[in-house]
């Protein structure tokens, strides 16, 4: 099937098969290999990207159901060479050790300031329940997105 | 002007831009044209005779280029290696195929290999290949596995048993027989599956006209991987070559050799095509290593004062299916030898068997062995403080090694290098506001809540060393580490370390310690790891030992390049090389100290090499290899304060402290996010995480729906804080932090839900204390 999908800005158009999933698109196709595989049943959330500005978790969802749609992956966030208030919060409060799931749970965190701009600490942790970290115990994640609140709100 | 020290500084870390941009370059990222995609076919039982292999379907499948099995590669990959071969333990090493030949023998057991033109294809492949088993009884648990009648797994290891080690250290009968307080227990610490995020996987590009091997694979160990490679393959050492830069979390998981990445190199050698092979969820789940797996039967002797006089110890060891790389070493040496933990425990003694079940093998997952006897003790000293009625903080108190003892000889043969174990405990007591608390606590229990404060005042022994040692518990390797520091004319360096970080910021730990030596600025500063033919020989990266071992050969041999530097510079300066004084990157005349050469101009002159001093020759460039004179021992208090909702069994968690003594800190900010993430895996063993087997070997956990990797909503905020008791142990005095939190964090928060429930008389609950085994214990008490 042919598909039209606008990624981190740029148009591409592509046959697909229909049981191609976005995460492979974007990997094998695209070659965005920012946006990482960590399961097989939509758990760990490695994968999420901003579709239509929402973040899903691109594992879960069929290349042919993107058609149309604008994505945003990891390396589409920075622009002109300016990280996202999320990314530096990680980077300024050790939110990453290994970095795997690090562009998934950046996209999510950028998901939830979009619909809230001052979560409280249990909202964070709420919202980042479909990502998941084995380093860092999630302390420092929680204060990356509120590093990363601040500096948007401000 | 003074260079600022980084010694001591939290320095953001410099992995961090590629990470947080999508630009790491992790194993899965590696695109090769003309990669083939490599899957398995795996056992669905546990413990089958394979009758027959049809790969006819899948053979004749478009796009499928091969398909093996294990006969077809009896005669070019050699079986999987054991490492550690325990000594006087009457060790026997089974044979354990990259593909099974004529049994499997647990659920995941490779059975066939297809190769694809992609991933889609070679896993379609797999389905189509038919194998006719005929299913034996399996055993799953290490007890039933070592008792007569069971299923067997080998002819040749009667009752299953691989091996059986003991350490007996003073006189346990007669400590036994004069005690004034016995207490026995049979104490689990269940299986655990690592789960590093990213799973394993490997690339393999076998070039056939210069017979070259080169394997990107998700290592923590690259130089140990590219010896066991050459050793299966045949391909010589100095043809492989292995490349692990970015790799997502190992924590243990990712130090043996599997079948994936020998399979892949021997069919890429076989094909002359580059194989990726990169595991799925599941497949880790099923076939990369469990951790733990434990049964303990303990006896404890002590006085009626609260002295522990001795531990008796016989623990059953579940190994799984085979013997993975380092399999033997953890349930015993890394275990047995921690027994006395931070108390003045005159006499141990401890026998461990080694047992083979149709499971999925065990081998080293975070804290490997040292939670097992740090639970154990921990626990034991609780149920000792309940039967005398102490309180728990002084039975501990009352048993620790004073801080004027070290360095302090463990009677199983270690010498602690330094502590002061009180300090952490007082510092902890004050931070969680002890004496209120349990007041607190009094309060709450006449309203009919549960609230328990749990202890854990641990020891372990990290940055495993010397060799020797290595060698004396049949380690089949050393346990040093190399450094090379290359001087560029330019005077930037680089850094070749054998230590190979996943996750823990040595690109940036590191770097600072050059900083430090160098006086140069740490954007000069480059720190490279995890290639082969870059780096020499390496140990690699586990067991809290990169920092204590690996940087201090990077200490090493960055000084070997300060002292070349420095006769080069007083060549130039024209003094001998002991007037010459070096300071913020500058070597001075002493006394005279405007008579100095830049660090980099000394660089430049090392390779032009125009003027040299007699007997120096052109470059600037050193390697030092440090095998450390010993292993170091941090240690600390953790307090976890819970409350237990009686009607649900449900634990909340109120507050979280830990105290550890990791010696000094190079990075706090790293050393905070060790001790976050150490705690967070070992609080969810305590709470959350177990590894289910049916009773026909089906792993019923085998997916991130069903093994509870807990979620950022499932964990509290945690206290940090710490002492500083320095190592003497190498020149930064710095001690191991990578799995302190770990260790420490499985029995304060059991004990903290036991306290919790003493008024209800339980004061015992097997791991983990799930909501369901709580609320179950609850109710055996009210009836």
């Amino acid at each position: 099937m042919q598909i039209t999908v606008t990624v981190n800005g740029v148009t591409h158009t592509h046959d697909v098969e229909p049981r191609m999933l976005l995460v492979h698109y974007l990997r094998e196709s695209l070659n965005l290999t920012g946006t990482h595989i960590g399961c097989d049943t939509s758990q760990c959330g490695a994968c999420t990207v901003l579709m239509n500005g929402k973040a899903v978790k691109s594992c879960t969802v069929f290349a042919v159901q993107a058609d149309g749609a604008q994505i945003t992956t990891i390396e589409g966030l920075a622009r002109n060479g300016q990280l996202h208030p999320v990314q530096e919060g990680f980077w300024e409060m050790h939110g990453l050790q290994c970095g795997y799931c690090t562009p998934g749970m950046i996209l999510t965190a950028v998901d939830l300031l979009q619909r809230i701009p001052n979560p409280s600490e249990e909202q964070i942790r709420h919202y980042l329940e479909g990502n998941l970290c084995r380093c860092t115990g999630y302390q420092n994640i929680v204060r990356a997105v509120q590093y990363a609140a601040e500096k948007m709100r401000a | 002007m003074a260079v600022t020290k980084l010694f001591g500084a939290s320095v953001k870390r410099r992995e961090d831009p590629r990470l947080i941009t999508g630009r790491g370059n992790f194993t899965d990222h590696i695109r090769i044209p003309g990669t083939l995609s490599l899957a398995l076919k795996r056992s669905p039982h546990a413990h089958a005779r394979i009758v027959r292999v049809d790969t006819s379907k899948a053979r004749a499948m478009p796009g499928v280029v091969a398909v093996y099995t294990g006969q077809d590669l009896v005669d070019t990959l050699a079986p999987v290696p054991c490492a550690w071969l325990i000594p006087n333990s009457e060790l026997k090493v089974p044979t354990y195929r990259a593909l099974a030949i004529d049994r499997v023998r647990y659920v995941g057991d490779p059975v066939a290999a297809v190769v694809a033109e992609n991933r889609y294809v070679a896993e379609d492949a797999v389905e189509a290949i038919e194998v006719e088993y005929e299913v034996l009884p399996a055993v799953t648990d290490q007890e039933r596995a070592a008792a007569d009648g069971a299923p067997q797994l080998y002819d040749e290891l009667p009752n299953n048993i691989a091996f059986h080690w003991k350490l007996h250290a003073g006189d346990f009968d007669a400590v036994w027989n004069q005690a004034e307080v016995k207490l026995s227990r049979r104490l689990v610490n269940h299986r655990l599956i690592p789960t590093a995020m990213e799973p394993r996987g490997a690339v393999a590009h076998y070039n056939p006209g210069t017979g070259e091997l080169t394997v990107w694979c998700t290592s923590q160990n690259p130089h140990i991987h590219r010896l066991l490679l050459s050793a299966v393959t045949g391909i010589p050492e100095t043809r492989i070559r292995v490349i692990a830069t970015d790799v997502g979390g190992g924590f243990g998981s990712k130090i043996p050799l599997y079948a994936g990445e020998m399979l892949a190199s021997a069919i890429s050698r076989d094909l002359g095509r580059p194989i990726k092979w990169f595991e799925s969820r599941r497949e880790n789940y099923v076939a990369t290593i469990h951790g733990r797996d434990h049964i303990q039967y303990v006896d404890m002797a002590a006085t009626r004062d609260g002295k522990i006089t001795g531990v008796r110890v016989k623990a059953y060891a579940n190994l799984g299916g085979y013997l993975s790389t380092a399999s033997p070493g953890v349930p015993t040496w890394l275990f047995g030898l921690m027994l006395c933990g931070a108390y003045t425990i005159p006499v141990v003694h401890v026998d461990v068997y080694g047992v083979l079940t149709n499971t999925t093998p065990t081998d080293a997952y975070r804290g490997a062995g040292r939670p097992e006897a740090t639970y154990l003790l921990e626990r034991m000293i609780d149920l000792l403080a309940r039967e005398l009625d102490m309180d728990p903080a002084e039975i501990r108190r009352k048993n620790f090694i004073s801080k004027d003892r070290f360095p302090y000889t463990t009677p199983t043969g270690l010498q602690y290098d330094s502590g002061d174990y009180e300090a952490t405990l007082n510092r902890a007591l004050e931070l969680v506001n002890y004496q209120e608390l349990r007041r607190q606590q009094e309060e709450l229990r006449a309203q009919g809540r549960y609230l328990g404060i749990g202890f854990s005042t641990y020891v372990e022994v990290c940055g495993l060393a010397p060799s020797a040692a290595a060698g004396a518990m049949g380690f089949q390797g050393g346990l040093w580490e190399s450094a090379t520091v290359r001087v560029h004319p330019s005077g930037k360096v680089s850094v070749f370390t054998g230590s190979n970080p996943h996750g823990q910021g040595e690109e940036t730990t590191f770097a600072q310690l050059v900083a430090d030596e160098l006086g140069i600025p740490l954007e000069d500063i480059e720190i490279v790891h995890g290639d082969t033919a870059m780096i020499p020989f390496g140990m690699g990266t586990y067991g809290s030992r990169s920092l204590a071992v690996g940087g201090t050969a990077v200490i090493m041999a960055t000084r070997k390049v300060k002292e070349k530097a420095t006769k080069i510079a007083a060549h130039l300066l024209e003094v001998a090389p002991e007037d010459v004084a070096f300071e913020n990157g500058r070597f001075f005349v002493k006394g005279a100290p405007d008579r100095a050469k830049s660090f980099q101009e000394v660089a430049g002159a090392a390779y032009l090499a125009w003027s040299m001093p007699e007997g120096v020759t052109p470059g600037l460039e050193e390697t030092h290899f440090h095998d450390p004179v010993n292993n170091t021992f941090p240690f600390g208090c953790h307090i976890c304060v819970v409350e237990v909702d009686p009607e649900t069994g449900k634990v909340s968690f109120r507050q979280y402290v830990a105290v550890d003594d990791v010696g000094n800190v190079v990075n706090p900010m790293i050393v905070d996010g060790q001790v976050h993430g150490g705690i967070a895996q070992g609080l969810a063993q305590a709470v959350y995480e177990y590894v289910a087997y049916d009773q026909n070997g089906q792993l019923l956990t085998a997916t991130l729906m069903d093994y509870a990797v807990p979620k950022a909503s499932m964990l509290p905020r945690f206290d940090v804080d710490r002492t500083v008791t320095p190592t003497p142990v190498n020149p930064m005095g710095a001690k191991g932090a990578g799995e302190t939190g770990t260790i420490a964090s499985t029995p304060a928060v059991a004990n903290a839900i036991i306290d919790a429930l003493r008024p209800l008389g339980i004061d015992h609950i097997d791991l983990p204390l799930t909501p369901e085994r709580i609320w179950r214990a609850i109710q055996e008490r009210r009836q």
